[in-house]
């Protein structure tokens, strides 16, 4: 690459933008499917179509396809907007678009083939499982390579989440997958017993902390600001909460094994760090929310801030939620009940697709040569039908775990149980009834994003911009 | 479990918790006293407008993050969490809280412990809790009237007894489990088996049952090389001790009625685990469940019959 190159590189953000789109629709369907399975269980029609294989598969497609095409995209978008220099390695930044969509159809194909590793969030097979590794490799190296090209002396803070991200997903990947093949599509566990539970919710949690978290904080960190037309809030919460956050997150995993084999000192420890966790994960709500203070009112016309600050606020509830069901009285109601999926849907839903949502509508616009999408009507009716759908999802999960909580722990006065099982799952029907509803909102919502992002690129053209300089050099 | 409880790994885990804990807070106060300029920039500046202002951490925030601190360190000392260093001064764990939640349990159920099974089953206050017992361990299988349910799963409530319907029997069945197995007789072939199972649908009155094949069926029954009666019996009264069916009057049918189940009963067989047969089996629960539940269990059974 030469010194005389003056253009952004939007090719390959373009094409993981429009990916999103794409693998948020399919991933939210294979969602609404299992939630009907729940409902009516006769839809489990065939084995590649039954519940066990489908979650899994729903699962993968939403955070690693859905929020993966939207972390690749905004990463490479920002990382050469705020580095004023254009993304290291085109062909490199091209494989890693191609890379993970290959990734992305051999799980579509092997999931439901039942050919898994039956760790949640891991269940890929370890030939995927290497392909991951190279991609993920490719994309330190273009991010990174960016960084080190860049014209400004200050690195700036949504750059500090995505490199934690890059480098923590690497090193929790690396850690889960060791396995020992037998075979193309089988392999044994490396750790055992107890010992596999904590590697599982080790990697299990930061891919929660690290890929949903601190990934889509960088996100925030670019597209707010931005949209808002405002300085970040505080450099100092930055520079506090980041070091926080990174630190302590790689302590919470065992809030996913409490009351179970794990020694009581590491559910402990588990535990702690979770409470600890709270002010540096409220750290980026508030500064993405106080960003806006002095321009509240542009909240009222523009649906796009609405979706960010929106995501901020169910981001602020998800990590109030989390430290509290890690408690060990608390999680001895909530856990293994709906509630655990409310507050999922409540991160994934609320914060991960807003977020990412209200940040491609920005976007979209910019890499096809728009001043604004096809139809802002459309982002606003995306807007509240999503917000209804996902306060219908979590609210009926929350009631219905901690009924299902109550109910499986009430106890006669004789010491039985007072509820059978059975009695528990009927009276969560109604619950699972209005998730779907929820669900379906949600899912209605991207289709009408597609519509409206179909319609801004045929009006479009794909233009590649020049290079800004920085003002101070 | 040992590979995380040896004394050098109790050790460590207890200094790099604390250094983590403490430094959590060292950090932060640290950063709290940098110089800042309310309303004013950094001096930053990316990408045309992206700023960030240098204004101080929010005082509630900051002392949100050291009460999570303070409360970890006061958790630390009373709750196990530093390795095996220091176990909590309130000697709470999570084995002994359960084992205490069991005591009381079993302290409540063994009031009727040693007591006979027939006079458990006139106790209403034992068959209560026996019935809730059932509502637990039992129902996923033989339902919540205990009417079983086609498929290998048996009706409990309607006096036809596999293994016997005494208190000792019932009792037995719980504790141990059962597993009748019904050899295959595929080697008969199709028309004699068709036979067969014409003549046990017509003596119990089923629909369908064809007279000539009925009569054809009973002569094979008796014949010498047919196996049918070493378990049911000349008079198909079935045998407990093997858990082989009454074949007569029965009200309820293990694995359905139909022509076609029976044809596939006769071929088959039943448990024979070879994948062509419909196997079930009733688990053992004695150890499971205790001596104390067992009891009150098959009480409830036998008093509803």
């Amino acid at each position: 690459m030469s010194e005389t190159q003056t253009t952004y590189n939007y090719t390959v953000v373009r094409q993981f933008a429009v990916m999103t789109v794409i693998w948020g629709i399919v991933g939210m369907l294979v969602g609404l499917i299992i939630s009907a399975q729940l409902i009516w269980p006769d839809l489990n029609l065939a084995p590649f179509l039954s519940y066990g294989r489908l979650r899994p598969l729903h699962t993968n497609a939403v955070i690693f396809a859905f929020g993966g095409c939207a972390l690749f995209a905004t990463a490479y978008y920002s990382v050469q907007r705020t580095c004023h220099t254009r993304l290291f390695c085109d062909w490199l930044a091209s494989f890693t678009f191609w890379g993970w969509q290959l990734i992305i159809l051999l799980a579509a194909v092997s999931l439901p083939l039942g050919i898994t590793f039956g760790n949640e969030y891991a269940e890929l097979q370890w030939p995927i499982k290497l392909l991951i590794t190279v991609v993920w490799v490719c994309f330190a190296i273009v991010f990174f390579g960016t960084l080190v090209k860049r014209k400004v002396e200050h690195i700036y803070v949504s750059n500090w989440f995505y490199g934690a991200m890059i480098i923590a997903v690497a090193v929790l990947h690396l850690g889960r997958s060791v396995v020992i093949p037998y075979s193309l599509t089988g392999s044994y566990p490396f750790y055992a017993g107890v010992q596999d539970a904590m590697v599982q919710w080790w990697y299990g949690h930061n891919a929660v902390g690290f890929f949903l978290t601190a990934g889509f904080l960088g996100m925030m960190y670019y597209f707010v600001p931005k949209q808002a037309a405002r300085p970040i809030y505080s450099y100092r919460l930055s520079v506090v909460h980041f070091w926080a956050l990174i630190f302590t997150y790689m302590w919470a995993g065992p809030h996913h094994l409490l009351y179970t084999a794990l020694p009581d000192w590491t559910q402990t420890l588990g535990m702690l760090f979770s409470l600890i966790l709270l002010a540096p994960s409220w750290g980026g709500m508030i500064n993405g929310i106080m960003t806006l203070s002095g321009a509240w009112h542009k909240l009222r016309d523009d649906p796009i801030l609405k979706f960010l600050v929106t995501s901020l606020s169910f981001y602020g509830m998800a990590t109030f939620e989390g430290p509290m069901m890690s408690v060990k009285s608390v999680n001895a109601l909530s856990h293994y009940t709906d509630w655990g999926i409310g507050h999922v849907h409540t991160g994934a839903l609320g914060w991960v697709a807003m977020v990412s949502i209200g940040s491609l509508y920005y976007l979209v616009p910019r890499l096809f040569g728009r001043k604004q999408m096809f139809s802002v009507g459309l982002i606003n009716t995306h807007f509240w039908i999503s917000t209804i759908g996902i306060v219908l999802y979590s609210a009926s999960m929350w009631i219905a775990g901690v009924m299902q909580g109550l109910m499986w722990r009430a106890v006669n006065a004789d010491g039985t149980l007072t509820y059978a099982f059975a009695e528990a799952v009927k009276n969560s029907y109604v619950f699972w009834q209005i998730r779907l509803v929820g669900g379906l909102l949600f899912f209605v919502g991207m289709l009408i994003m597609a519509y409206n992002v179909f319609k801004t690129i045929a009006a479009g053209k794909s233009e590649d911009y020049p290079v800004l300089a920085p003002q101070h050099a | 479990m040992n590979e995380f409880t040896i004394p050098l790994v109790g050790i460590l885990v207890a200094v790099v918790t604390l250094v983590s804990v403490i430094g959590c807070a060292v950090f932060l106060w640290s950063q709290e006293s940098v110089p800042h300029t309310l309303g004013k920039t950094t001096g930053h500046s990316w990408d045309e407008n992206l700023e960030e202002y240098n204004n101080p951490l929010p005082k509630w925030w900051s002392w949100l993050f050291y009460g999570t601190i303070v409360f970890s360190l006061g958790y630390l000392f009373w709750f196990p969490g530093l390795g095996n260093l220091w176990t909590g001064y309130s000697g709470w764990t999570s084995i002994g809280q359960h084992a205490d939640e069991e005591t009381r349990a079993s302290a409540l159920l063994s009031q009727y412990r040693g007591q006979d099974i027939r006079a458990l089953a006139a106790n209403a206050n034992a068959t209560d809790t026996g019935r809730r017992l059932f509502m637990t361990y039992c129902m996923q299988c033989h339902g919540s009237d205990a009417g079983g349910k086609p498929g290998g799963f048996p009706n409990l409530a309607d006096r036809d007894w596999l293994f016997g319907g005494e208190p000792e029997e019932i009792r037995a069945s719980i504790a141990d489990g059962r597993r009748g197995v019904m050899t295959p007789n595929g080697y008969l072939g199709d028309d004699t088996i068709r036979a067969l199972a014409h003549y046990v649908m017509s003596v119990n009155g089923l629909p369908g049952a064809d007279a000539g094949l009925a009569a054809r069926g009973r002569d094979a029954y008796m014949r010498p090389d047919v196996a049918c009666r070493t378990c049911h019996g000349e008079d198909m009264r079935g045998n407990k001790l093997l858990g082989a069916p009454n074949l007569v009057n029965k009200s309820a049918w293990l694995y359905g009625s139909s022509e076609a189940e029976i044809i596939k009963g006769i071929t088959f067989g039943r448990n024979i685990g070879d994948g062509q047969s419909t196997d079930n089996r009733m688990p053992a629960w004695g150890q499971f469940l205790g001596e104390d539940k067992v009891n009150l269990l098959a009480a409830y059974v036998y008093s509803l019959n």
